[in-house]
């Protein structure tokens, strides 16, 4: 027996999401669709008697009027002119049971394309405790479709659903379009007349919401609220993070001397340690940052307060031309531009989310950090300006603001020339708020890390090794007298890109540990260390090098690397999250290519402009 | 004079009597407005009340229509027409 081939589709806020989760749990696949940014997801339902349900999960849309990508694919799968996507057997309407008039609209639309349909009534637990009472049977009357009311966050909530579904694909009946005119304003008035028939009594507006709301959205209170949000988040993004980031350093670091001390010494032993291990490490230590970092997004996301920040964030993003809701994935990128690129998902409009995604690296991520740390402690020395802020924090700000001021502008130019568009409205309903659940929460948790792991373990973990190989051969000579790496194929590429470096200060050394910096910005530190011939374990490369440097470097090329790191695209994992996401080789090329253009720009005004003051 | 749902002001409410998306500068972002507006829930008949506004320039709004809540910019408020009369 073939598995049948059923689609949920349902608007925003119908619960469709949390719906298939539960559904399939954890049998399901997320990836895109062919060329385009629209997540497709699928997964399979088992029923009792074994009929199997292939299931997919359309994007959430309000009709399928082709204004966004999202609605076109939801309508080319459904009327069986996608490319690649087989048209489903049944369509599974979710419908919100507190909001029946606008989900009703969605469930008409969909009849005219004549395909068998049954409707999830969806989160009837909320509706009872609002006071909301449906006549269900009559509303499957009025749309003659069969109605099923679920509670889409429990199990027990859609087994009603699964006990439906355990039937042949034939025993569906078709649906019939009984209206004459089908323009929306047609079908929002029939909507609202099935509406006021089966809804025996209307209920209240959600107390908690209102109450909540006059909080959360109060023009200062609700404001305070969103940074102390906001700055509890980066606390526990940066300081929980601590612990368990130390332990996974230090598991790498036995690892590696395990089989250091294991291994005879030669190329494998290298390959394993150096290579595989120190590389996939050096990605790894970021997945606390991560799983927090995403508990809480999920978190507020769950909860409803997601839609409230963007309320609150829209009109500062509308200046630049994005939409409330890009203020998150750029929340994200200042932990990692990985988890920040792949949170743009929640952006419909397709030039906004590409503009989200183009910025996002420039916010200041946390592997900037060492980088920033070793050089401002070389080179700024630790006085007070204006009597009070030490200048060495100050310029730690003034990196940081440099990433979010050229963020700006860049969203600005790209707003006006290559993403430009038709300005999209904000129009966005506001969730009524609900408690998390704790095994949605983990579900969501999981496919996120899967994602990252499983990145790291591919592409990451290919670069790495790739960069190893590089820097190890082919060997020095016997009367070398410079590092090994000096003469590398890295060190061969590092000293002919020292042709082009050489106006922005940056000497041989420095332009060799770019090279393996590919992998990770913070390599470069170690890197530098391995130019510069330092032995031992990072914090102490870090402290004997910043003496080094004092003395190795002019003040002007090491403003002028700082100015480098603000923008350089310095990391091939965000590159490849780019590329996954985007899902385009054109996006991944111009964020390369313009951030190496205004990294080499910036840096060699700073460095002409700190020579030129100095002298 | 005819009001629009953005000149209400916080706690007032009204009734929608139409749309007019024509009053808007930007024509091609008028284009599908009215469409998008019903498929979210404004209709004419309907009670609206401005529960919110946002912190910088009042912008945007949140509006309760029935039991639900709908965000949107000023812009797009200044599109839809409110009964006359019935205004407190």
């Amino acid at each position: 027996m073939t598995a049948m081939r059923a689609a949920l589709i349902g608007a925003p806020n119908s619960g469709k999401s949390s719906l298939f989760n539960t559904l399939t749990g954890n049998h399901q696949k997320v990836a895109n669709y062919p060329g385009v940014t629209v997540e497709r997801r699928s997964g399979l339902v088992t029923t009792v008697s074994g009929h199997e349900i292939k299931l997919i999960d359309l994007p959430g849309i309000y009709s399928l009027n082709d204004r966004s990508l999202d609605e076109k694919i939801s309508r080319e799968v459904i009327t069986g002119t996608h490319a690649s996507e087989q048209q489903p057997e049944v369509l599974i309407c979710v419908i919100n049971a507190t909001n029946l008039r606008v989900h009703i609209r969605l469930v008409l639309e969909l009849k005219t394309l004549g395909l068998p349909m049954i409707v999830a009534l969806n989160m009837h637990d909320l509706a009872t405790r609002d006071g909301i009472e449906i006549d269900t049977q009559r509303l499957s009357e009025e749309l003659g479709i069969p109605v099923i009311t679920t509670v889409a966050v429990k199990k027990s909530g859609v087994a009603r659903l699964i006990e439906f579904l355990d039937r042949d694909a034939s025993a569906y009946d078709k649906t019939k379009n009984n209206l004459t005119e089908t323009t929306t304003r047609a079908l929002q008035k029939e909507a609202g007349r099935i509406t006021k028939l089966v809804q025996i009594s209307e209920g209240g507006q959600h107390k908690m919401t209102r109450i909540l709301d006059s909080v959360a959205l109060h023009p200062f209170f609700g404001l305070i609220l969103f940074f102390a949000m906001l700055f509890f988040m980066f606390q526990a993004v940066f300081s929980w993070a601590e612990a368990p980031m130390d332990m996974i350093e230090g598991g790498f670091t036995i690892i590696g001397e395990l089989v250091a001390s294991n291994l005879p010494d030669n190329w494998f032993r290298s390959f394993i340690e150096d290579g595989l291990i120190a590389g996939v490490g050096s990605v790894l230590v970021f997945l606390p940052q991560i799983i927090i970092l995403f508990s809480f997004i999920l978190l507020l996301e769950a909860s409803g307060y997601m839609a409230r920040a963007a309320f609150i964030m829209d009109k500062l993003m509308a200046m630049v031309g994005l939409n409330g809701r890009a203020f998150i994935p750029l929340l994200s990128s200042f932990a990692c531009a990985i988890p920040g690129i792949m949170a743009t998902r929640t952006i419909a409009n397709h030039r906004d989310r590409i503009t989200t995604i183009m910025i996002a690296p420039l916010m200041t991520c946390s592997a900037r950090l060492p980088v920033y740390t070793l050089l401002i402690s070389a080179f700024i020395p630790n006085t007070k300006v204006m009597g009070y802020f030490g200048l060495q924090g100050v310029v730690f700000f003034a990196l940081y603001m440099a990433g979010i001021v050229s963020a700006i502008i860049v969203a600005a130019v790209m707003k006006k020339t290559i993403t430009k568009g038709t300005l999209q409205p904000f129009l966005m309903e506001l969730p009524k708020y609900q408690i998390p659940r704790l095994n949605q929460i983990l579900l969501g948790l999981w496919q996120r890390v899967r994602t990252f792991l499983r990145r790291a373990g591919t592409i990451i973990l290919y670069a790495a090794i790739a960069l190893w190989a590089l820097t190890l051969y082919p060997g020095a000579p016997k009367d070398a007298t410079e590092p090994d790496i000096y003469y590398s194929f890295a060190g061969l590429i590092g000293r002919t890109l020292q042709h082009i470096f050489e106006p922005l200060g940056f000497n041989w050394e420095i332009s060799i540990a770019l090279v393996p910096g590919m992998a990770a910005r913070e390599v470069v530190v170690s890197a530098l260390g391995t130019v510069y011939a330092l032995q031992g374990s990072d914090d102490q490369v870090a402290q004997s090098l910043s003496t080094i440097l004092q003395t190795a470097w002019p003040l002007s090329t090491a403003l002028s690397f700082l100015a480098w790191f603000v923008y350089a695209p310095q990391c091939l994992a965000t590159l490849a999250t780019t590329r996954r996401e985007t899902n385009s080789w054109g996006w991944t090329f111009f964020m390369t290519g313009y951030l190496f253009a205004l990294a080499y720009l910036i840096a060699f005004i700073v460095n002409i402009t700190a020579k030129a003051l100095m002298a | 004079m005819t009001r629009y749902l953005s000149d209400l002001r916080i706690g007032e409410t009204s009734i929608i009597q139409g749309f007019d998306t024509a009053r808007l500068h930007d024509q091609e972002f008028a284009a599908d407005l009215e469409d998008r507006l019903l498929e979210i829930g404004f209709e004419e008949g309907l009670g609206v009340e401005v529960l919110h506004q946002g912190p910088f320039g009042r912008d945007p709004l949140a509006v309760k229509i029935g039991t639900m809540t709908v965000a949107l910019r000023r812009t797009e408020a200044s599109a839809i027409i409110l009964q006359n009369g019935d205004n407190k």
